[in-house]
This record gives structure tokens, sequence and C-alpha cells, in this order.
């Protein structure tokens, strides 16, 4: 079902660098080191300088996580502390087992 | 309000308010929405929550000169553009001048996983950012109970809705919230805990059929506000509220006075008619001719070369014209030169409000002098009889804050013992006349009498009341032996007394001519004595004179002898 040439590409939102963010960004490079090595690309948007950008992903909770690529979109929000849901939140476990 | 008011209201520091610019809801907030606070609008599904916020913020960027940012967590911003353009309101060419931000908020439970601790930062920092750059000093929540529905985890939702209502009030920015209906709470998520300042509720309800917008301000702090229901309307031009009764009587009086149309009801009006600017019921039982009297006043008004506007609500344009020219008066003239003008509809057309707002812009545009409805009895049809006192309140404050003159025509139940209306409006109206039947003898007659008419003298008497092919007259009621004669048996009255009348004539002058002749009989024996009193004076003459001479002829003798007597000495 998923291709394995697929590249994740990850947004965080954050506003500034409370404990929530630090933690999330944490917690989210741990989890593609262990299960997308080399397949993701992880941009963080800090809106306390761009708060322009919060309106083109809908943002409304911080930290949000945004998977625009592979299809399809999915948010995470939270300080990504569940390695379970984010996970089946970013389409890994599945393609996982089907590998 | 007056400056007076307003002066000693600025002697102490009140609140700031921001005007709404919704018609008549600024005059029951007395000044409009509580500046820099939050206020809840919460209402059932379609009760116009989102039009209500929409019109807030145009009329505050168009008319205030206060930007505003929409924030919709339901619709779409093209689908509220689309939406609201039919009121005439371009949001697109708004939010270009910079004056108005709409931002919708997709929140999809399905899109959003949550683990873990998070906070609404995001919202606070996309709403800053859309504050900041228009400088707005209005924003909508739309509705922003919907998270509640996207997201899950309530504790942090409520703590940071606190949070939001605060940073709103720090910033200063006059904030609508709305909220849906809940059972046995203002809203579902009990929004009311975290907007202390304001709540207005709307709502929506339908009596026989007929809906009714109301509106209710159920909470004000700081301020003075009505708390009464307040029926409103959105149409084309937005909502509307129409307030009961404005809260004051303030209204001005002319004390010039307009001719009824029909002399002789002038004369029992102190000689002269109704007040300009006066309320008129002319109520009566079926078939007396309380549409004549309407019509024949609207006749007159055109004639005096003012405009008059006829609200038929039983009979059809054509159908009064022609009844109307049956009795002499020719309406379509005054038709055809824009004097009059016809707005026939049955009541149940629309609800109460909406056929007080169509008499409003129809007085509003035709700008007549006077306002003609017949009659109101069939508004009972669409509404409980106070909504239709409320409505004829409301509608006789308007006319009268315009100086125009309404003639309300009624019908009473057949025979009722007492005089009172259905629509229990005569203590509202000025002047109040009557029309009954008056049956005797066989025959139906009507009788009319003015019942009241403020500020005037008026007569207290019942007049007979005669329609006839050149036009309305009122004739003096005979009182005869049995009672109050109208009709034949007046007429039979009429005859009797014209005939006594040249009996008497006769006796008159035979009576006279038997006193002309004592007099000249009289004088002749004036004239006899007079002579005879005559002729005895004379008599007495002659025997004075006669005398008279005696003596001197004696004398002289007696001096003759004498001197004779002397000489021969």
């Amino acid at each position: 079902m998923k291709n394995n040439d697929d590249i994740w590409e990850l947004r965080l939102y954050v506003a500034g660098k409370t404990p929530k963010s630090v933690t999330a960004l944490k917690n989210l490079r741990q989890y593609c080191e262990e299960h997308l090595k080399d397949k993701y690309v992880i941009e963080v948007v800090d809106l306390l300088v761009h708060p322009q950008l919060a309106e083109g992903d809908q943002i409304l909770a911080i930290p949000t996580l945004v998977k625009k690529v592979p299809e399809p979109i999915r948010k995470i929000i939270g300080d990504l502390s569940n390695e379970e849901k984010v996970l089946v939140g970013l389409n890994i476990r599945p393609a996982k087992k089907i590998e | 309000m007056s400056s007076e008011t307003q002066t000693q209201k600025s002697a102490l520091p009140s609140l700031p308010k921001a005007r709404t610019g919704i018609v008549g809801l600024d005059e029951i907030s007395e000044g409009g929405l509580p500046k820099g606070r939050p206020t809840l609008i919460c209402g059932a599904a379609g009760s116009g929550k989102t039009l209500f916020s929409m019109e807030f913020l145009v009329h505050g960027a168009l008319k205030f000169n206060e930007p505003g940012v929409f924030m919709a967590f339901e619709e779409k911003a093209e689908e509220l553009t689309m939406n609201v353009a039919s009121l005439g309101f371009d949001l697109q060419q708004l939010q270009q001048d910079k004056l108005i931000k709409l931002d919708h908020v997709h929140v999809e439970r399905s899109e959003i996983e949550e683990t873990g601790e998070y906070d609404l930062e995001g919202l606070f920092i996309r709403l800053g950012y859309a504050i900041d750059t228009l400088g707005a000093k209005r924003v909508v929540l739309d509705t922003i109970e919907s998270l509640f529905s996207g997201l899950t985890n309530m504790a942090i939702l409520r703590a940071e809705l606190r949070r939001l209502f605060d940073w709103l009030k720090e910033k200063g920015v006059t904030t609508i919230i709305t909220g849906e209906k809940g059972e046995g709470s203002l809203t579902r998520q009990g929004l009311e805990e975290y907007v202390s300042d304001c709540v207005i509720l709307l709502d929506h309800r339908v009596v026989n059929k007929i809906s009714t917008r109301i509106l209710r301000i159920v909470k004000y702090r700081g301020s003075v506000h009505g708390t009464n229901e307040y029926p409103f309307l959105i149409d084309e031009e937005g909502i509307s509220v129409l307030p009961v009764t404005s809260l004051t009587l303030k209204h001005q009086v002319s004390s010039q006075l307009i001719s009824t149309g029909i002399p002789s009801l002038d004369s029992m009006l102190d000689g002269k008619g109704f007040y300009r600017g006066g309320s008129i019921l002319v109520s009566g039982s079926a078939g007396t001719g309380k549409t004549s009297i309407a019509g024949s006043f609207a006749h007159s008004t055109c004639q005096n070369g003012e405009r008059c506007l006829y609200l038929a609500f039983e009979e059809s344009p054509g159908q009064i014209i022609r009844n109307m020219n049956s009795i002499g008066m020719d309406l379509q003239t005054h038709i055809d030169k824009g004097l009059l003008r016809f707005q026939a509809s049955r009541p149940t057309l629309h609800g109460l409000e909406m056929h007080l707002l169509s008499f409003i812009k129809q007085v509003d545009d035709f700008k007549p002098s006077v306002v003609i409805l017949d009659p109101i009895t069939n508004l009972v049809t669409v509404g409980s009889v106070s909504e239709v006192k409320n409505l004829l309140i409301r509608l006789i404050d308007f006319l009268q804050n315009s100086q125009i003159t309404v003639m309300f025509t009624a019908l009473t139940l057949m025979n009722s013992p007492s005089e009172q209306t259905d629509e229990n409006v005569s203590s509202l109206v000025d002047t109040w006349l009557m029309v009954r039947d008056i049956e005797t003898n066989g025959e139906r007659n009507r009788g009319m009498y003015v019942m009241k008419s403020r500020g005037m003298k008026h007569s207290n008497q019942i007049r007979e009341f005669v329609i006839s092919e050149e036009g309305l007259r009122l004739v003096d009621v005979f009182l005869g032996p049995s009672g109050v004669l109208t009709g034949s048996s007046r007429e039979a009255q009429q005859l009797l007394e014209r005939t006594g009348e040249v009996l008497w004539d006769h006796a008159l002058s035979r009576k006279d001519r038997e006193i002309e002749r004592k007099k000249m009989v009289l004088e002749a024996k004036i004239s006899s004595l007079k002579e005879e009193f005559e002729s005895m004076q004379d008599e007495l003459n002659r025997a004075y004179i006669e005398e008279e001479l005696r003596k001197e002829v004696q004398e002289k003798n007696r001096e003759e002898m004498t001197r004779k007597r002397d000489s021969s000495k």
C-alpha cells in the first residue's frame, strides 16, 4: 500500500520555546529516527515569528504536528508523548505491518 | 436621547458602548453593546445569530470606523460572503479595504489526533495577528462551541476559553460570541459562565403556523436596558428590532384640525374634525358603514391635496373604489394623481411583525399625511389580541412621531353589551367613533356617536347616520314620545311636526286679526272721549271769560260814576 520511497513532510507548529514545544520536538525527532530514518523532513514553524502562517494549516492548538505528505493530511496536537498515537497518526504503524 | 440626560450621564463615568447599528437595538440597549467586552449571543439554530454578528461588524466597519475580525468556526468565508451578499454587504470589498477580515477556523475531528498536553495558543496568535493587522476594534467568534466537537480534552478547552475571553478583554476589543441554545441553559457548553457582561437571547417562535423572531437582553451588567422580549425582523435590509413602545411618550403634538370629510361629523367634533397626528378608531357591527367613513376621510384628505395611504385587509382596491363610487366619491382620480395609495393584502400573508414593517416601509416610501387601516379586526387571525394591541401601539407611536393621522376601523361583535372592541385598542386612540345599528319597527338604521375625542368639545348626541348617493351625512335624531326615532319613524315625526307648524301659523294669524280689531274699537273710544273733554274745557273757559269781562265793565262804570260825581261838585 505505501510506497517506501515516500518522504514524510512534517511540519511542527510551536509558539516560542515552551516546555510543551520542546518536548514535542524531542519526541518527534526520536520517533522519526526510529521509524523513518532518512525518509523525513521536519520543518519547525514558530508562530510568534510568523503569525500569518497559522491560518493556512488551520492551526488552533500548540504544539501541532502536520503531516502533509503522504496523503491524507493529518494533524496531531499535544506534546506527542503517546508514541502509539503518533505513529498511527503518521500512518507509520500500518505501513510497517504490511512490510 | 435628549441632550439633557446625556450631560447628566457624562458627569459620572458610565459604561462605554459600541453601537451596533442594528435598527432599534441601540435604542433598547441604551447605546449598544459594552465596549471592549465580550457579549454572548445565544439562540437556537436559525435564530439569526450569525447575521446579527455580521451586521455588528459591517456597521462597525462602515459607520463607526471600527474594523472587525470575523472568526467563523462553522461556515466557510465564501459561504458567509454569499449569505450576506443578499443584504447588500460586500464582504469581498470590505476585506480588500482592510475593514473586515474573515477567518474560517476549520476543526475536523477525524484529521486530529490528540496526544498529551497542548494549549490553544495557535488560535490566540491567529486572532491576535488578524486584530493587529486591521487595527480591529470588533471581533466575532461564531460559533466557538464548535471547538467542543473537534477537541476532546474538555479541561484544556475550558481553561483556554476562559483565558481567551480574558485576553480579548485585555485587548480592548468588543467581542460577540455566539452560542447554540442548550437544554435548560442558555448555551450547550455553558459559555454564559465565561461571558458575564452582556447576554442577548434570540428566539424564533411559531404560533399558529406563523413565526415571529424575538430578541431579549437577558443580562447587561452595568447598564440600563429594556428587559422585554422585542420582536425583530430579518429582511433584505438586515435585522430590525422593533421596540414594543419607545420608552417615553414624547412626540410632538399638533393643534391643527383636519376635516373628517363629513361636514355634519365635523360639527360634532367641535365643528372642525380630527387633530392632525391623532389616532381615530371607528368601530361598529357589520354593515354599519365603517369602510364608507374611512373612504370619505380618504376622499376629503386627497381633495385637500394631501396623501393618504389606505391599508385594506378585507376588500381589494377595485372593490373599495367601486363601492365608494356608488356613494358619490371618486377615489380613482386621487389614485391617478398619486395622492391615494392602496395596499391590500390578506392578514395571513405574513406575521404581524412583517405587517408592521411593511406598514412602516410603505409610510416611509409614500409619506402620507393620513393612514387608514381597514379593518384591524382581521389582524387577530394572525396573532393574539395582545400582540395586535402591541402592533397597534407601535404603529401609533411611529405615526404620531411623524405627525401622521391614522384611522382604524374595527368590527365589534353583534350587539355585544360592551362597546369594547376586540382588540382593546380603544384606550389608545384619541378619537373613537361608534357606529351602531338601531333596530326598531321592522327596520334597521345606523346611529353614530362620538365615544371620546381627546382635547376637544364634542357632541354627546347620537346622530342618525345616512349613506346616500350624495355621500355620508348625519341627521339629528328625533326624540319622540317613544324615545329616539330614526329612519321612517323619524320622517313620520318630521311630517307630523310640519303639519303642526302650519296649523299653528294659521291659529296665530287669526289671533292677530282679533287683536287688531279690538285695538281699532278702543282707539275709536279714546278719540270720542277726547272730544268730549275738549268741549267741556271750552265751556269752562267761556264762563271764566264772561266773569272777567263783567268785572271789568263794573269797574269802569264805577270809575265813570265817581268822575261824574266829582265834576258836578
